[in-house]
């Protein structure tokens, strides 16, 4: 008997630990193995990425559609070209959709928010957003600002 | 001259220290599988090391999580940003606290047990007496013991994380009234299951290797009195203590510091 108590506060035990691991996954870190797999990949050039970083969120209206897989810097336009993983699901992007580099609160990170066109036609797997609008720099701007000033 | 003579004395014998710890793991563990014999005994462990160590690391894990909530909400709320609470309280204890924490109890609570238990079987002789019968004490005592706190560290410190975020979320969310979803959205957003969380875990299994290794072994290298045994579980929560320290920096370098 005293065999038997001790296997199954053990059982408990390991159960406990595999329910927290479950438990870390999906309550803490939001683990979201369902749409994971199922995305493509569309490609965006800025003038500037300011802060954006790899694995920063993709959205529209507000909405997480997809990541940022990539960034590398097109050596013939000298412009950033950031590649996107979108969800599979959400395939109705138009081809004159506009991507703009946007900060989430005064000092927070930024993402990338996409506002669809009017385009029968939708991106496709590999295809480049052309209209885009680049990241708000703080110093440019108040560059901007102080040699506004200067010059009235 | 004398100096430097013990000098080298000390130093090599730290080195033979080392190489039997190294052989003494090595024998226990390297061995024809018994799953018959070993897994009763293996389960035992668990139960003394693992089952046992359970009220104390949630205890601790719920207060370190509250207290987290609580000094990360007094900052925080200057700023206008207390739902970044959730985000801090996280990350802070699964990547770092959780698993280092746990293992400073464990070596203390644990550790310094099996170094005691182990240490006074040999000093009462019962694991000569173990190898006079033809069983191998290495195989018999030490085995089980190591697996044990290799197993069941990881498990107290995903438990320890859990409980802690949960203190933190009874802190923040219900006394001091950060708004629900954002302080688990943001939490969410930051905490990445395979950087975060996994790294965490494998910090654990680091310690938990360390932390059992250095307590087993020195139980079984301690001298047979009781004065020994009395050094020897000193030695184990110091030594296990130290180890964990430091491999947390080294490890926090290599998973997190991009270097």
């Amino acid at each position: 008997m005293r065999m038997r108590i001790l296997e199954i506060s053990v059982g408990a035990f390991v159960l406990a630990g595999v329910v927290a691991l479950v438990g870390l996954a999906l309550n803490v870190s939001g683990l979201n193995l369902s749409n994971s797999d199922n995305t493509y990949t569309v490609y965006a050039r800025f003038e500037n990425i300011g802060g954006l970083t790899p694995r920063a969120k993709v959205t529209m209206s507000g909405v997480a559609i997809g990541e940022v897989a990539d960034i590398t810097l097109d050596r013939d336009m000298l412009m950033a070209r950031v590649a996107m993983n979108i969800h599979g699901n959400v395939d109705f992007l138009s081809v004159d959709s506009s991507a703009s580099i946007l900060t989430a609160g005064l000092l927070g990170e930024q993402y990338i928010g996409i506002s669809v066109g009017a385009e029968d036609e939708n991106l496709k797997d590999g295809a480049y957003i052309e209209d885009t609008q680049s990241a708000l720099v703080l110093e440019e701007l108040i560059g901007k600002f102080l040699f506004n000033e200067v010059s009235e | 001259m004398n100096q430097l003579a013990l000098l080298g004395h000390a130093a090599l014998s730290k080195l033979a220290a080392f190489g039997r710890a190294g052989m003494m793991l090595f024998q226990s563990l390297v061995a024809k599988p018994q799953p018959v014999i070993m897994f009763p005994l293996f389960v035992k462990q668990v139960y003394f090391v693992g089952v046992l160590s359970l009220i104390i690391i949630v205890v601790s894990g719920l207060f370190i999580g509250m207290v987290l909530g609580l000094q990360g909400y007094t900052i925080l709320v200057d700023y206008g940003s207390e739902q970044a609470v959730g985000q801090m309280v996280a990350l802070s204890l699964v990547r770092e606290l959780a698993p280092v924490v746990t293992a400073l109890l464990f070596a203390g609570r644990a550790g310094s047990a099996l170094t005691a238990e182990i240490g006074l079987m040999k000093a009462t002789e019962q694991l000569s007496s173990l190898e006079m019968i033809g069983v191998d004490p290495l195989r018999r005592i030490v085995a089980p013991r190591f697996w044990a706190g290799f197993v069941c560290l990881p498990i107290l410190s995903a438990i320890f994380a859990l409980v802690g975020v949960y203190g933190g979320a009874i802190v923040g969310v219900e006394w001091l009234g950060i708004y629900d979803g954002s302080f688990w959205a943001n939490m969410q957003n930051s905490v990445d299951f395979y950087d975060d969380v996994l790294n965490g875990l494998i910090k654990a299994v680091v310690f938990g290797f360390v932390v059992t290794w250095i307590a087993v072994f020195q139980g079984y290298d301690c001298m047979p009195t009781s004065e020994g045994i009395s050094q020897a579980t000193t030695k184990t929560v110091v030594y296990a203590s130290l180890a964990v320290l430091g491999l947390d920096f080294i490890l926090t370098a290599v998973m997190f510091g991009e270097l």
